[in-house]
């Protein structure tokens, strides 16, 4: 049988819902917040090149590229406010955040 | 084809099963290296769909530093994890419902209505054909280097702007620690730093202890 572009997209489709169940399942900790969106931009990616490779353009992928330097820079700007935000509260929950009351 | 097939499911189940232990996982280092795992996987779809260039990038990248990264973060951090899991029972029943309306509804879109890519025609960056020895990665070079050229700047813009707020974010300055002052240093000059006294005779420049006179 072949592959064809909805076999791709329904991958991405369950990796983005794990993403968002993962921010669900575990909204105190924000470590595995912040690997839920990684795995929701990973699975927004996967759309990207499937579209970009079965349409036969090229730019699919230069978009991908982009969201992954996005991707990485949040990712390096998350950790080090749960690192900041450690250093203060000595926790990491989500719930104490509201303390900023903003 | 069939051999194309075989690895897409194997690709596509082992990702979606490392997508699945990373928001289940008790540890949060295991939850990071199944993340690795979906990374990997994923490269591997990206291989089979001929984007060889994205896919080392994605495990460059992904693996080789954003994971890292969770990773210092999670063992540098002495957090009581098991007590952060204590709403997961509680959430799940809401969680697994709205997660399966999503997912259901996304693969009915896909599935059943079914995308007609024919109608397509005006692509912005054709790809090159397979035969015309033009490799992934150079076709990727010579679009992103010339027509999106101002992008390819942005996210430098975007990394250099990470970069610098991480470092203000983590950068800490100890209270009570002796620096090197560099600017007080180059600023000292032969005046601030050389004092002729006139010295009298049978006296002293040094203060004469309390007491004597």
């Amino acid at each position: 049988m072949t592959i064809g572009i909805e076999h791709y997209l329904t991958v991405a489709a369950s990796l983005f819902t794990l993403g968002m169940l993962g921010i669900f399942l575990n909204r105190k900790n924000v470590i595995i917040i912040l690997m839920s969106i990684e795995l929701m931009l990973l699975a927004v990616n996967i759309n990207l090149v499937a579209f970009s490779h079965f349409l036969g353009d090229l730019v699919g992928q230069v978009f991908a590229l982009l969201v992954l330097t996005v991707a990485a820079a949040e990712a390096a700007i998350g950790l080090a406010i749960v690192v900041v935000y450690y250093r203060n509260r000595g926790s990491i929950a989500v719930d104490d955040v509201n303390m900023m009351k903003g | 084809m069939a051999l194309t097939a075989g690895f897409f499911y194997l690709f596509a189940v082992f990702s979606v099963i490392a997508g699945v232990m990373v928001i289940v996982a008790k540890n949060p280092v295991h939850a990071v290296l199944f993340l690795v795992l979906a990374f990997f996987n994923a490269a591997g779809l990206f291989i089979l769909l001929g984007a060889e260039f994205l896919a080392m990038i994605l495990i460059i990248v992904y693996v080789g530093a954003v994971a890292v990264l969770f990773l210092f973060v999670v063992m540098m951090l002495d957090v009581d994890f098991a007590e952060l899991k204590a709403g997961f029972i509680k959430n799940a029943p809401v969680g697994l419902l709205v997660g399966g309306i999503v997912l259901v509804e996304l693969i009915l879109l896909f599935v059943a209505r079914g995308f007609d890519l024919g109608v397509a025609h005006k692509l912005a960056a054709a790809m090159p054909a397979a035969d015309s020895g033009v490799s992934n990665t150079e076709a990727l070079g010579h679009i992103l280097y010339t027509k999106y050229i101002y992008f390819f700047e942005v996210a430098g813009l975007i990394l250099l702007v990470a970069m610098i707020g991480a470092i203000v974010l983590t950068l800490q300055h100890k209270i009570g620690v002796r620096r090197q002052s560099i600017a007080a240093q180059v600023a000292r000059s032969p005046k601030d730093g050389v004092e002729v006294v006139k010295v009298p005779s049978g006296g002293s420049i040094i203060p004469a202890p309390d007491g004597q006179s």
